[in-house]
């Protein structure tokens, strides 16, 4: 596409003629299928692909572009998942909204169990929206399935009127591979260790310090990233994996909540092992936000048994995404947490909280703080607001 | 960004604890006034860490909690006038009115804006799409925030920007504790005092506490080491049977508080006779207004036919009347705790919050549900 003559996106781009074919084969395509490593600088539509009218990826296989639909060989056992992106601002400190939506359905697929193969890429852009923009974001999304060697086989895209999107919203579904079946958030059981694979919070806070209005100076940079070698290490490694989540919006909180509620078992973490970034912490405390309800889109979070945890533990030190992987807690029967702690003395003790009918609670998860009382680390709620003072 | 993990040492903490613990003969009340302080203590566990020894009870300190229902229904009313935006600060927005909340109309469309500094309206007034916009902040706090509106209001004039209105909530932290001193009524031996208020005022303003009321009264930062450095001071005073205004948060506050914040508030504001309190009712000369000679700033002023008719109606109890079941009011007194009201995490919670200690995250009861304790 011709950047001089389109720098911006124009609702005729998404009207299906010319300008959509111009849109498509120049930024899109190109970006994602491009010998030139997607840089986007084009200008015709033969340009962007091989000679046969297939695109290559990484790995060799094979695309027919411009068909209806993508006709793929299907593994014996697929996960099939889809999620959306709407992130602002769109372009952050270690990543944008492309990096985002291919890591993230990567994720969903590669916490299955299932090697991811295939995405489709739905755009939804507002007119006016930079093409410089779109090329970044393409290029974002070209070198993140490259290096899960995942492949766009199939997509959309749709301009609408200024002011009724933000900038451009972003929807991939994925499909994957099934290598390793059974995880399941039901196999949690009492004594379950749970380890986390990194630094949670990062990407919440990065983005939030760096939004419209705050524009904090603070160095926290997205753990945006794709997990399946990660977690293929792990489950390739011969550990017994009860479950594995990434943990995205409302990040550890919500993750451990929901595995305490769908297992039946309380979940049993301690604050001063679990790993934050200090710089995080900080931004939290200046804020009043609590860093293990903030979102990450790089972290994994395994259920393991005790058996394999340091085994387990190893493996994702050993790998580049999991050097600050902890051990963080475990499933327990109910009220039957850290009996073997120097905490448990305070159990019960509490003077607020009505501690005897909070005992009451099934599925819950307690947080060992760093005096040693232990406390309900809830389930994230309503809209992030900071606090006054 | 180190600090944070400086006034939290585990080991500091300890052996605080345990000097508390040698040195409190009876279990000692102190109300912290600050939501803040409320949320730290329920964060760190220090009310269940002290349990035997500390009995904390949480005061008027959260400035979300203790905004009467009619005021956030004058913001919604503002709001409703064509060609208004109404800005407020991000805690501010889920607060109900009567029948609805800040949050609640932007998502019917009205023009609600949060912002995370007041000098943020600057940029918002000089966006030449908002020209003909009216841009009214709803201005709430104690004398911690009330300088920033009046450096918004400073810089305002300076910049002979004539599209900013002020709805003028700032209250006074004094006349509360006075009210509930006053009452006769209530257990407290000695009060945490807000460290972020006195960085501004200086100690002075709690004078009355030691001299009228002989009790104590310690400044406090918010750091756990800094509560206890406060618990102790208390436990201390009492020992020694001598009230006084002691300072434990040396390295920001001095005994006379930012002198230029306080010229700069004294410019532009004046103490209004009476400001209703959420849970307390009326409390005499506890509330900010702009001066006359800035009327022209004023919401409440430029806005007054369109609040006559919401006043009546508050007037005459039709609107801004508060459920009878919660205890909010008796909390804030330091009379009860948030566990002790019938409907604290039934029919009151984050979720769905009936009473204002429960809106608001400062808010003990949000404190209480949201730090259960085990």
């Amino acid at each position: 596409m011709n950047k001089k003559k389109y720098e911006r996106i124009l609702l005729s781009h998404g009207g299906g003629g010319k300008e959509t074919s111009e849109l498509i084969g120049g930024i899109i395509f190109n970006g994602l299928y491009g010998r030139n490593g997607g840089s986007g600088d084009l200008h015709g539509l033969h340009n962007r692909h091989n000679d046969s009218g297939f695109a290559v990826n990484t790995s060799g296989q094979k695309i027919k572009l411009l068909d209806d639909a993508a006709v793929l060989k299907s593994p014996q056992n697929i996960a099939f998942t889809t999620d959306s992106f709407t992130v602002s601002p769109i372009f952050f400190k270690g990543g944008d909204i492309g990096k985002l939506s291919v890591a993230g359905t990567v994720n969903d697929l590669s916490v299955m169990g299932a090697k991811p193969l295939f995405l489709s890429l739905g755009l939804i852009i507002e007119e006016g929206f930079s093409s410089e923009d779109l090329i970044k974001i393409i290029k974002g999304i070209s070198q993140e399935a490259d290096k899960t060697g995942v492949m766009v086989v199939t997509g959309d895209t749709k301009v609408v009127p200024a002011g009724k999107a933000d900038g451009i919203f972003i929807n991939t579904s994925g499909i994957g591979e099934v290598l390793y079946d059974g995880l399941s958030v039901y196999n949690i059981t009492p004594g379950d260790i749970i380890i986390v694979s990194g630094n949670v919070g990062d990407h919440g806070a990065a983005v939030m310090s760096q939004r419209e209005g705050m524009e904090m100076d603070v160095e926290i940079e997205s753990d945006c990233a794709s997990l399946w070698d990660m977690i293929n290490a792990v489950l390739g490694g011969g550990i017994t994996v009860s479950a594995i989540r990434d943990a995205t919006r409302g990040g550890l909180a919500a993750v451990l909540n929901e595995w305490a509620m769908a297992a039946g078992v309380d979940i049993y973490v301690e604050e001063d092992k679990i790993p934050v970034n200090g710089s995080v912490r900080g931004f939290c405390e200046l804020l009043g936000f609590e860093p293990y309800q903030l979102a990450c889109e790089g972290r994994a979070v395994f259920a393991v048994k005790p058996e394999f945890a340091e085994k387990a533990l190893n493996i994702l030190k050993s790998h580049p995404l999991g050097k600050n992987a902890r051990i963080i807690g475990t499933a327990c029967g109910n009220n039957n947490f850290g009996a073997e702690t120097e905490g448990a003395g305070q159990a019960g003790g509490g003077r607020n909280g009505n501690g005897q009918e909070l005992k009451k609670l099934k599925g819950k998860v307690i947080l060992k703080g760093i005096y040693g009382v232990n406390r309900l680390l809830d389930y994230p709620s309503g809209e992030l607001l900071p606090r006054i003072c | 960004m180190e600090l944070y993990s400086d006034f939290k040492r585990k080991d500091d903490i300890s052996r605080l604890a345990s000097i508390i613990g040698s040195e409190v003969k009876k279990p000692v009340n102190i109300m912290e006034i600050c939501g803040g302080h409320t949320h730290s203590i329920m964060k760190y566990g220090l009310n269940t860490l002290l349990k035997d020894k500390i009995n904390f009870l949480h005061g008027p300190g959260c400035p979300v909690c203790v905004m009467p229902l009619k005021r956030i229904d004058e913001a919604i009313e503002i709001a409703d006038s064509p060609g208004v935006i109404l800005a407020a600060y991000g805690d501010m927005m889920r607060v109900p009115g009567t029948d609805s909340s800040l949050i609640k109309e932007r998502a019917k469309g009205k023009d609600v804006r949060m912002i995370y500094s007041p000098l943020d309206i600057i940029k918002i007034a000089e966006d030449k799409n908002n020209k003909d916009k009216k841009i009214v902040f709803f201005a709430i706090g104690f004398e911690t925030t009330t300088p920033m509106t009046a450096a918004l209001l400073e810089e305002v004039i300076a910049r002979r920007i004539n599209n900013v209105l002020f709805h003028v909530n700032h209250v006074l932290v004094p006349p509360p504790i006075n009210a509930i001193l006053d009452s006769g009524d209530n257990l407290i031996d000695g009060f945490i005092c807000p460290g972020h208020v006195s960085v501004m005022t200086g100690s002075g303003i709690y004078a009355d506490i030691p001299l009228k009321y002989k009790k104590a009264a310690v400044i406090a930062g918010f750091e756990p080491y800094d509560i206890l450095s406060g618990a102790l001071l208390i436990a201390r005073q009492i020992n020694e049977g001598r009230p006084a205004v002691e300072i434990a948060y040396k390295r920001a506050v001095k005994e006379g508080g930012n002198k230029k914040a306080q010229t700069l508030v004294d410019k532009y504001f004046t103490i209004r006779d009476e400001f209703e309190w959420r849970g307390f009712g009326n409390i005499p000369k506890s509330g900010l207004k702009l001066r006359d000679e800035f009327k022209n700033f004023d919401a409440e002023y430029v806005f007054k036919d369109k609040l006559k008719e919401l006043r009546l109606k508050s007037e005459s109890g039709q609107r801004g009347k508060e459920n009878a079941a919660c205890k909010c009011g008796e909390i804030l007194k330091g009379k009860c705790k948030p566990d002790d009201c019938p409907l604290f995490g039934k029919a009151c919670n984050p979720e769905n919050p009936v009473g204002a200690c429960m809106v608001s995250f400062e808010g003990a009861c949000a404190a209480y549900y949201k730090y259960r304790n085990f």
